[in-house]
């Protein structure tokens, strides 16, 4: 490994290509903690999101009509209004009323979590709700008719259907989420964009940082995309769709 | 599509599903989601600026001047703000656009090498973070050339600007590639019968009836655009948003926040509000019953 890190040393000697998260100890635990925070980030919000929108789908098909109004409501919000603004309004906002005695009580990773699976959830919301839409009472109705409950029912036959459904809306949304996260950037949560900057600005390498941050992203993103769209074909309800 | 559809070997599924997966894949050719503003929106946003105004109000001390007359204050300067908004956003779209149709062209070629190409630039820069590619443009371009012992500078909304174009660019691309490739391949040989050679076709068949189905994605893809250039105040431009944030810190009163937040997003709404109203109508219009 050390010869790998030596190679990048003599790189920067023999080209002026200062790739310092490599060669540099203390530049690539930041850069990799950095890269790992921007993962974690992206899978919580993902995890977060989905819950958010099978909770908000359940609730607009319940029968209470204060809950869909309130569920209605934060969705239009959320949608049409940019991310960054929401972002603000969490941290700056709510943020700075729940102050406790020893400093904030919720960190900015926290409100950036927060922020960002409100957001991506009011997407989610209307994706699942489709799904479950698009599965007719009959299928219900014929699973019951076969002694299944009706919880079974929903986990066995109605939601798998849905969920199959719902995949290529939802991962269009996904990838627009792991995209959103750098915008945590903003309120300082230590992701890529945020370590990279400190690191460009300590080492003054910031053409080369720049290349590595995008094509980190353009991998991160494309594999991600890669995976759903292979996943999706697996699953895709034979006959439905394009 | 729905042709497709129809006779589709599972007819259990309602329509709710065609619709998801019809939504699901504009969004992909489009590379944004639809905004969907309504009056309602507007009405809401209105409400959250008067109990804004009304938290301010309660917690503001009876000496200080009255939030009306502190939001009237700031008003011109918040203006200033969003012309900077507006012309980054026409400036981005513009050249976006341009180059857009250029690479959307490109990724019809019949060379393989130009189309590879497009193909890739079209991905790269849409699968890259918006932010990303702003601090790319803004880190990168240097702050002033020199043309023949002339300097010019380039402000740094110039740079925002370059770096928000990239993006529309990708996304305008695609919707090109996307647009060429619906019209029906019976048009092409229609027009290769009546010995139009390629570069004829494409101007002066196929080009035209795209624009009807580019516009609604174009219009959308704008709105969209106009409220990603607050993404412009995280890089320090002097926008709506930092100018915002600037008079809050200079007003240093807590309560104003949700009533300026919301004074701002009433400006973004009432400039794109008729955007999206007119590109929900205009699909209305233009849909393609196949």
């Amino acid at each position: 490994m050390q010869l790998v890190w030596d190679w990048f040393r003599w790189l920067n000697d023999a080209t002026g290509i200062n790739l310092t998260i490599f060669y540099d100890a203390f530049d690539r635990g930041r850069f990799a903690s950095g890269f790992w925070m921007t993962v974690k980030l992206s899978a919580v919000c993902i995890v977060a999101s989905m819950v958010i929108g099978v909770v908000g789908a359940w609730i607009q098909g319940s029968r209470f009509r204060v809950a869909r109004t309130i569920v209605y409501w934060y969705i239009q919000a959320f949608r049409n209004t940019p991310p960054l603004v929401q972002l603000y309004f969490f941290y700056f906002g709510l943020g700075a009323l729940l102050t406790g005695v020893g400093g904030p009580l919720v960190t900015n990773v926290m409100w950036a979590i927060v922020s960002l699976s409100f957001f991506a959830g009011a997407f989610n919301v209307e994706i699942f709700r489709a799904g479950v839409e698009a599965v007719p009472r009959t299928t219900l109705e014929a699973a019951e008719s076969l002694g299944f409950s009706r919880l079974q029912a929903y986990v066995r036959v109605v939601l798998p259907l849905a969920f199959r459904i719902s995949l290529p809306a939802l991962n269009n949304n996904l990838v627009n989420l792991v995209k959103t996260t750098t915008l945590a950037y903003a309120i300082a949560v230590p992701e890529m964009l945020y370590v990279s900057s400190q690191i460009w600005s300590d080492e003054l390498n910031v053409p080369v940082m720049m290349n590595v941050l995008l094509v980190c992203y353009f991998v991160l993103v494309g594999v991600l995309v890669y995976l759903m769209h292979r996943w999706e074909r697996a699953i895709r309800v034979p006959g439905f769709g394009v | 599509m729905s042709g497709k559809a129809r006779g589709t070997v599972l007819p259990v599924i309602l329509p709710a599903g065609e619709r998801l997966a019809r939504a699901a894949m504009r969004e992909r050719s489009d590379g944004t989601h639809r905004l969907r503003l309504r009056g309602s929106h507007g009405w809401a946003l209105l409400g959250a600026f008067v109990l804004g105004c009304g938290i301010a109000q309660a917690q503001s001390q009876p000496e200080s001047p009255s939030i009306l007359d502190t939001l009237w204050k700031w008003t011109p300067l918040l203006a200033r703000g969003f012309v900077f908004n507006l012309a980054i956003s026409f400036i981005a779209m513009a050249i976006g656009t341009v180059t857009g149709l250029f690479l959307g062209f490109a990724q019809i070629s019949l060379l393989p090498p130009v189309r590879k190409g497009a193909w890739f630039a079209t991905h790269f820069f849409r699968n890259a973070p918006w932010l990303v590619l702003l601090f790319y443009c803004m880190f990168l371009l240097p702050f002033q050339v020199s043309v023949l012992g002339v300097t010019i500078p380039i402000p740094d909304w110039t740079k925002a600007t370059l770096g928000l174009a990239l993006p529309v660019m990708a996304n305008v691309s695609e919707i090109a590639r996307g647009a060429v490739q619906s019209i029906p391949t019976t048009q092409w040989e229609a027009a290769g019968s009546l010995a139009f050679n390629r570069r004829q076709t494409l101007w002066m068949i196929i080009f035209p009836q795209c624009i009807k189905r580019m516009l609604p994605p174009w219009m959308n893809l704008y709105a969209i655009l106009t409220m990603a250039t607050v993404l412009a105040s995280i890089v320090g431009v002097n926008e709506m948003m930092t100018l915002t944030q600037r008079a809050l810190s200079a007003e240093n009163r807590p309560g104003l926040l949700l009533a300026f937040y919301s004074y701002v997003l009433l400006w973004f709404f009432v400039y794109c509000y008729p955007i999206a109203r007119w590109t929900v109508r205009l699909e209305a219009r233009y849909a393609v019953d196949q």
